[in-house]
């Protein structure tokens, strides 16, 4: 008897916000408007994938106390663009980063309930959080929350939605609900039936043990950045290992990296590709900016072609906003140091080396070849795909890579259920009443 | 006498919850076959039923020309998403968002949050006052041409022409600029009940179009003096808003002769003014109250949504186009062009060019 081989799980994230889309790329097109959420959904869609996924900002960012002006920045609010794309797509998971620092949990929990129902079972949310003061000038609430206490409010926010979420009876009769905890203090009623899906599907993005933890407890997808075969079987084993103690499954927790990719007819000139692709991406002023960021200090007077500075970088500083410094700024500057050193590599040529994050590069049957050993290996349940161009960055994966994935046995060839959950393989969630 | 001016007609879809889209669908589709000028979606935390804005962003690639104007309350919610959700309906719908603002008032509302206690309407008034400005800041905090995408100095977008908008008011700040680029409408629509006093100094305003519940038309045009003087007095040109009556309507027993009082106008009911009677005493009543200059138009709430709306648009529309009182279709393509209002300039763009000039 032979078994059959582990299936795969996609998603597409739309590239918005980033430094990773090729805004010069004359294909390039809007990152606002409806039409391009549109092209790619469908698309994602024709790919028979499992989801959309859509990041978030809830603030600008700022490099030197300005604002940053050289990536792709402006987007529109993510559950409000999931909701018209619910008309133009049928089977399609619809899944929407938002923030659980500056949320509350009835509005939020009503929010994601209704693209549930609106979609008839395919919402997801993938949960983040924020202790960022400079984000939280744009709210209320402003930004006193700290590391632990917003993981503690993030857990307890989650725990509340469900809660709302099961607070119908399944034959549609409202009930009083009541929560009172560390964070937050809710009653009344809820004001949606129970969820097509149960609870809509929970993602949940981040690497620290906290996260992992949240992760292991509450989400249904982990949304990772663990792209490399080693990095990520570790990453499986570990997050995998934490589920039992929460009495759940390893199948009920899905491991989905963040990946990106470019194909080529042959290997040799998807790699070309790859490299002249990180050029337009890591652009003299992009290149400069990245070293900023890890040195915290005005490093205008470089030359993106010349060596790195010698003066050593600044651990606290508060140059750059809104983004996240890559870990201990020393311990940075003396990796990047040692590259150059090493291969000689001028800065924009360090920052290109050091940055590149894991991408599935070759022709479409090498990339098949190598997400399927990914899944097979156990360092992965599936992928988050990142195209590098808006709207038409996933037609080549879904038109010449998808093929291949259903040939080799790996990947389906038609939609099976019509929800989100059915797509991921995960049970509904049993109520509580 | 004076030139008749254009007449311009909404209706409400919300009724009894319904969690399908399909239902939203039909009933936006129906009002656009009408040539209404927008669809309203009610809503509230304390009671049954969907998100309206995420109806309404369902419903809008399913339509093409009607007007979505969901109500968003400001009590609760945060101004910075509720701007950047309203912002991106109009996105979405390529230019044709409102946004009705009301408040949450009751103690229910409070704990379904737990973060404020219930206050005053006039208070929450005065904040949903605040709402709507810092959201017309956001709005115009990027201006139009800001994605520069200039491949020569690898800039994406020109950040002088991003503004933060520094916005303190009475219960929040926000500093801005908006994360959405300026929406198409540059601002969209926003729609305030004006007919009681604390909303209606709100309306006066900030608000585009005001709904005004009262039982006749000199009543009626007393109140949108009132409002338009008001609007006058915060510096606006009084044309620059429209005044719709609304009315709750029944229009479930066709044969039966309007309700006795309707000559000079309908009775006044719990949730404002009811109408009960046959389609074409409806038109008759429109026609009547817009002759005698009291409205821009109405704004109808069938009491009955899906039975209602067919005979207002099949009936009583069908009726006023026909005696050239309304339009036949849609001249333009988003909800500021079917209410003749302008797309507002950039208040930060203007900034742009004083200071250019001073310089």
């Amino acid at each position: 008897m032979t078994t059959a081989p582990k299936q795969l799980h996609l998603a597409a994230h739309f590239p918005g916000v980033n430094n990773t889309t090729v805004w010069a790329d004359p294909r390039s097109g809007s990152q606002i408007d409806f039409s391009s959420f549109e092209h790619l959904a469908r698309t994602a869609e024709r790919g028979l994938f499992d989801f959309f996924f859509l990041a978030e900002g809830l603030r600008l960012r700022e490099h030197n106390g300005l604002i940053h002006d050289l990536d792709v920045v402006g987007r529109p609010e993510s559950l409000t663009v999931l909701n018209a794309l619910a008309a133009v797509t049928d089977r399609l998971g619809l899944a929407a980063t938002v923030n659980a620092t500056f949320n509350e949990p009835f509005e939020l929990a009503r929010r994601l309930a209704t693209l549930d129902h609106l979609s008839e079972g395919r919402a997801g949310w993938n949960v983040v959080t924020s202790s960022d003061a400079f984000t939280g000038e744009n709210f209320r609430r402003g930004g006193y929350l700290d590391r632990a206490a917003r993981y503690t409010r993030a857990a307890e926010f989650v725990a509340t939605a469900r809660e709302l979420w099961d607070s119908w009876t399944p034959d549609g009769t409202p009930r009083p609900f009541a929560h009172h905890g560390e964070h937050f203090s809710v009653e009344g009623e809820f004001t949606l039936p129970r969820c097509p899906q149960g609870h809509p599907v929970v993602i949940q993005a981040g690497d620290s043990a906290e996260g992992r933890e949240f992760a292991a407890s509450a989400a249904d997808v982990i949304f990772t950045r663990h792209g490399t075969l080693e990095a990520g079987r570790a990453f499986y084993v570990d997050v995998k290992g934490r589920l039992a103690k929460y009495g759940r499954e390893p199948d009920e927790l899905k491991i989905m990296p963040g990946v990106g990719f470019v194909l080529g007819d042959t290997d040799a000139e998807a790699r070309e590709k790859a490299a002249a692709l990180r050029l337009q991406q890591v652009s003299p002023q992009n290149a400069m900016l990245a070293l900023e960021q890890v040195w915290g200090r005005d490093l205008s007077s470089y030359d993106p072609d010349g060596p790195l500075p010698e003066a050593d970088p600044v651990p606290d500083s508060e140059l750059v906003q809104g983004r996240v410094r890559l870990g201990d700024p020393l311990a940075v500057a003396a990796r990047w140091r040692a590259l150059s050193r090493q291969k000689g590599l001028s800065i924009r040529q360090t920052v290109i080396e050091a940055t590149t994050r894991q991408s599935f590069v070759g022709s479409p049957g090498t990339v098949a070849a190598e997400l399927a050993e990914f899944v097979a290996a156990g360092a992965a349940d599936g992928f988050i795909l990142v195209p590098n161009l808006t709207p038409g960055g996933l037609d080549d994966f879904v038109d010449r890579v998808v093929p291949l994935l259903q040939e080799r046995g790996v990947f389906r060839s038609a939609y099976t259920g019509s929800t989100l959950r059915s797509h991921l393989g995960l049970a509904e969630p049993v109520w509580k009443g | 006498m004076p030139p008749i001016r254009p007449l311009h007609l909404a209706a409400e879809i919300g009724g009894p919850p319904r969690y399908e889209p399909e239902h939203y669908t039909a009933l936006a589709r129906l009002a656009e076959q009408g040539a209404l000028d927008f669809v309203t979606l009610g809503d509230s935390f304390a009671r049954p039923g969907p998100d309206a804005l995420a109806v309404l962003s369902r419903v809008a690639p399913a339509t093409r020309r009607i007007g979505l104007v969901p109500t968003v309350t400001t009590t609760h919610t945060e101004p910075f998403h509720v701007s950047s959700a309203v912002a991106t309906l109009d996105w979405v719908s390529r230019g044709r968002a409102g946004w009705q603002a009301d408040v949450s008032t009751t103690g229910a509302e409070a704990r379904l949050f737990g973060r404020r206690p219930a206050a005053p309407a006039a208070e929450l008034w005065r904040e949903a006052g605040e709402v709507a400005d810092v959201g017309a800041r956001l709005w115009d905090s990027w201006e139009d041409d800001a994605e520069i995408r200039d491949t020569a100095t690898g800039r994406f977008v020109d950040r002088d022409k991003l503004h933060y908008v520094d916005f303190e008011g009475a219960t929040f700040r926000v500093r801005g600029p908006a994360i959405v680029p300026r929406p198409p409408q540059g601002r969209p629509v926003v729609v305030i009940d004006g007919t009681a006093e604390p909303a209606r100094q709100t309306a006066a305003r900030h608000a585009d179009v005001v709904l005004v519940r009262a039982t006749t038309p000199e009543r009626t045009a007393r109140i949108r003096d009132d409002v338009r003087r008001r609007a006058e007095a915060h510096g606006r040109h009084p044309d620059t808003l429209r005044v719709l009556a609304a009315l709750t309507v029944d229009l479930g027993d066709a044969e039966s002769a309007p309700e006795p009082g309707l000559a000079s106008g309908p009775p006044l009911a719990a949730h404002g003014t009811y109408y009960r009677g046959g389609p074409v005493d409806l038109a008759d009543l429109i026609g009547r109250w817009h002759r005698a200059g009291a409205v821009d138009g109405f704004h109808l709430t069938p009491i009955t949504p899906g039975r209602d709306l067919e005979r207002i648009v099949n009936g009583t529309v069908a009726l006023l186009q026909h005696r050239s009182l309304f339009r036949t279709f849609h001249p333009g393509g988003t909800l500021r062009e079917h209410l003749g209002l302008a797309r507002p300039a950039n208040r930060y763009a203007r900034d742009h060019v004083l200071r250019g000039e001073r310089a």
